[in-house]
């Protein structure tokens, strides 16, 4: 590990109790829920790390606490080092507070994420779905959310399908 | 068929000013079939007579799913659909994909198949320069550019089809290396274009750069200051026209890049023309890499030997055992990486391209997610467009460059 | 041809009326510029420099539905698009065409999934599918020749 990353990294361990993961050249600090605004502020203000690339989510179905993570992903535009930080988000309470104070390209990383993965950000100023149409229902990237594959018509059955596929009207 | 969903105005209250819903504001849709969108990115603009005072961008109508998509389908067939995302970046998209299941598994790169990697993705980035140029000017008025560039693109895309077969969804970039090796023409044909190419660029810049009609439409439009940039995390030539010389092929390099010697052209006025002056400077910038790429491009294997990931090559199948075996296995239930997440990020025409890849230890990705730079171009319109003319968004709109298909996904 | 004979001393051409039409709708037939995803590009080049579709009177792309003939659905559409294309249909005056553009636009191609429309005939009829991923320009130029096809075969009782 990079020694300006070490440094970061055990600070931020001490002061938040987080663990550290570094795996395949990867740093990921696993915070809890309720840390990720007080660790986004210490990171940029204190560390440099000034700007957020990544924010995403991860679902890990089956296992029901937690089910979900928050991945954020930072970068420092001086030291051009790359830091990860995890937090993890209940099913039964799928709520985190919002960066967008922090770092406001989180506006509509966390609109993305609401939208398709279902978390809900709390004091987030735009909680809209952003790429679904408003009125879908269920939240596609989730596990349990069905791909939606259509049968593939072949030579067999293709006057069956035929017949349950909508057709265009002139 | 579902209906169309349209916004209230009170859904909106909070993105508009009091005067929308007063009504001394015309709040106007402009999108998803508009000629100056570049796609299907709709802008609801909130206008004081010619002025806008809000600009509310609604993305969304080319999701298509892809992430989800490619949960459902092993490495090797995944990639194909990672073509269609940034369909102006095809091989850069290839790229990334193959470098996060690389760092994953880490497998080495043979050293003639990055200096391959180096030519297609920079091509790559010259042809989708080109395609900006051409709808930029076509957007304010200067029809002949869009001709010009079109023309020189289709020498790059002889390329692509050269090496793959195909002109724009090529796939020929594979995690471990490429699908094959470069046919024998393939230097020349890359030879001629960076020969041509240094003068066909001039020809562009005697069109634009002191026109003083593109000029009048350009300077001052949009200006994108670096705190901006950096807060909404915009990234690529927007941040370099606005003054900061970041770029990740120099401070995370990638494929050996760090080999050949290139500037990263900069301007400081942040504004629409700074913009164009920036992609103008780079594909100069991009011929030189190019150039270097090909003198030095090395002999060798084009992708590692590792039958558990990689399969063998076509004349070994049909005298080895093993190979067909191997083969069999790699087609039918794919190759296992070992569980982890890794990130990856290359520089892609319009910005920083991420790739988080979650593997929980199965052929199929667990999680896959684009990190694209289109999504936070957009994100800044609320806050460039405000106080500009109508007939000044689809300038801004041109000079970001948006795919929709990569803000979407 | 002598200077005398363009000055207006043409002579005289017969014909059908129906003939007639269907003759000047192939010569000017103008498509809507309805890019979606990928395709949207290819369409680009077809309308460049190189294969210039131009030459088969189809050089104004318009970017109003009310004044074209023809919807090229380049790429793939997403359930949010669907019923925005629909509208755009209905707009386009009679006679219409649509040529289904890619294998997105004809059958979902390879996007078999909850947020990809699988094939534009579901809410639109089309006329000419054109296959590929995406096609290529000859490709595209050849849907338009079928379309032509289609319009000099066009009967004077069917007209609405």
């Amino acid at each position: 590990m990079n020694e300006i990353l070490q440094t970061t990294v055990d600070a931020i361990a001490a002061k938040f109790n987080a663990q550290v993961e570094e795996a395949h050249g990867d740093v990921t600090l696993h915070v809890q829920n309720d840390q990720v605004v007080e660790v986004c502020r210490t990171l940029r203000d204190e560390y440099g790390f000034d700007t957020m690339p990544l924010e995403t989510s991860v679902d890990y179905c089956p296992a029901k606490s937690p089910r979900f993570h928050v991945v954020y992903g930072f970068y420092s535009t001086k030291t051009h080092l790359y830091l990860f930080m995890r937090a993890p988000v209940d099913e039964a309470n799928p709520h985190i507070s919002t960066v967008e104070s922090i770092y406001p390209s989180a506006n509509w990383r966390e609109r993305e994420i609401y939208d398709l993965m279902g978390i809900i950000f709390d004091g987030h100023s735009d909680l809209r779905r952003l790429e679904m149409p408003p009125n879908w229902e269920g939240h596609p990237l989730r596990k349990d959310y069905p791909l939606g594959y259509e049968e593939v018509q072949f030579t067999f059955n293709f006057d069956e399908i035929d017949l349950r596929k909508p057709k265009g009207e002139r | 068929m579902r209906e169309i969903q349209e916004f209230s105005l009170d859904d909106l209250k909070h993105l508009l000013s009091p005067r929308a819903l007063t009504g001394e504001t015309v709040v106007l849709n402009m999108g998803p079939q508009h000629p100056s969108t570049h796609g299907v990115l709709r802008l609801i603009l909130e206008l004081d007579g010619e002025i806008v005072v809000n600009c509310i961008p609604d993305i969304g109508y080319l999701h298509t799913g892809i992430e989800k998509n490619m949960e459902a389908k092993t490495y090797q067939k995944a990639e194909t659909m990672t073509d269609r995302m940034d369909y102006l970046f095809t091989i850069g998209n290839n790229l990334v994909f193959s470098l996060a299941l690389e760092k994953l598994i880490g497998l080495p790169v043979p050293p003639r198949a990055d200096a391959i990697r180096v030519i297609l993705t920079e091509l790559q980035r010259i042809q989708s320069h080109l395609v900006w140029i051409g709808t930029s000017a076509l957007d304010l008025g200067a029809m002949s550019v869009f001709l010009y560039s079109m023309r020189e693109r289709e020498l790059t895309l002889d390329i692509f089809e050269l090496v793959s077969g195909q002109r724009m969804m090529t796939t020929y970039i594979r995690p471990g290396g490429l699908w094959r090796d470069v046919p024998s023409q393939f230097n020349e044909l890359v030879q001629q274009f960076v020969d041509i190419m240094p003068g066909r660029i001039d020809e562009y810049e005697s069109l634009l750069t002191n026109n003083i009609l593109f000029k009048e439409r350009t300077q001052g439009i949009g200006v994108i200051d670096v705190p901006t940039c950096l807060a909404y995390n915009v990234s690529g030539p927007t941040l370099r026209a606005a003054g900061m010389a970041q770029d990740i092929r120099k401070s995370n390099p990638y494929c050996g890049i760090e080999q050949y010697d290139f500037d990263i052209p900069t301007q400081t006025t942040g504004d629409v023309y700074g913009r164009y002056l920036v992609r103008v400077a780079e594909m100069r910038e991009s011929v030189k890499i190019v150039k270097q790429a090909l003198d030095k491009m090395p002999f060798g294997p084009t992708r590692t030997y590792d039958p558990k990931y990689i399969p063998p090559f076509r004349s070994e199948i049909g005298v080895s055992m093993e190979s067909l075996i191997h083969h069999f296995k790699l087609w039918t239930e794919g190759f296992t990486p070992p569980a982890g997440s890794v990130y990856t990020s290359i520089e892609s025409p319009r910005g920083e391209l991420g790739i988080f890849l979650e593997s929980d230890g199965s052929p199929k990705p667990y999680r896959v997610h684009y990190r694209t730079p289109s999504i936070p171009l957009i994100s800044v319109f609320p806050i460039v467009s405000k106080g500009h003319f109508v007939a000044d968004m689809v300038a801004l709109t041109s000079s970001i460059d948006l795919v929709l298909g990569d803000a979407d996904r | 041809m002598g200077v005398d004979r363009k000055t207006g001393n043409m002579g005289i051409l017969t014909t059908t009326v129906e003939g007639f039409m269907n003759w000047s709708r192939t010569n000017s037939m103008w498509p809507m510029s309805f890019g979606l995803a990928c395709c949207a590009i290819e369409m680009m080049s077809t309308q460049a420099s190189n294969y210039d579709m131009s030459r088969f009177g189809m050089e104004l792309m318009r970017a109003s539905p009310r004044q074209s003939d023809l919807m090229i659905v380049a790429g793939r559409v997403a359930q949010k698009m669907a019923p925005v294309l629909r509208n755009l249909y209905d707009q386009m005056p009679d006679p219409k065409w649509v040529i289904a553009m890619g294998d997105c636009a004809a059958c979902g191609g390879v996007f078999n999934n909850y947020a990809i429309l699988q094939g534009v005939d579901e809410i639109v009829p089309v006329d000419v599918y054109v296959a590929g991923c995406p096609p290529r320009p000859e490709g595209l130029l050849n849907g338009v020749m079928l379309v032509y096809e289609q319009v000099r075969k066009e009967k004077l009782s069917d007209w609405k």
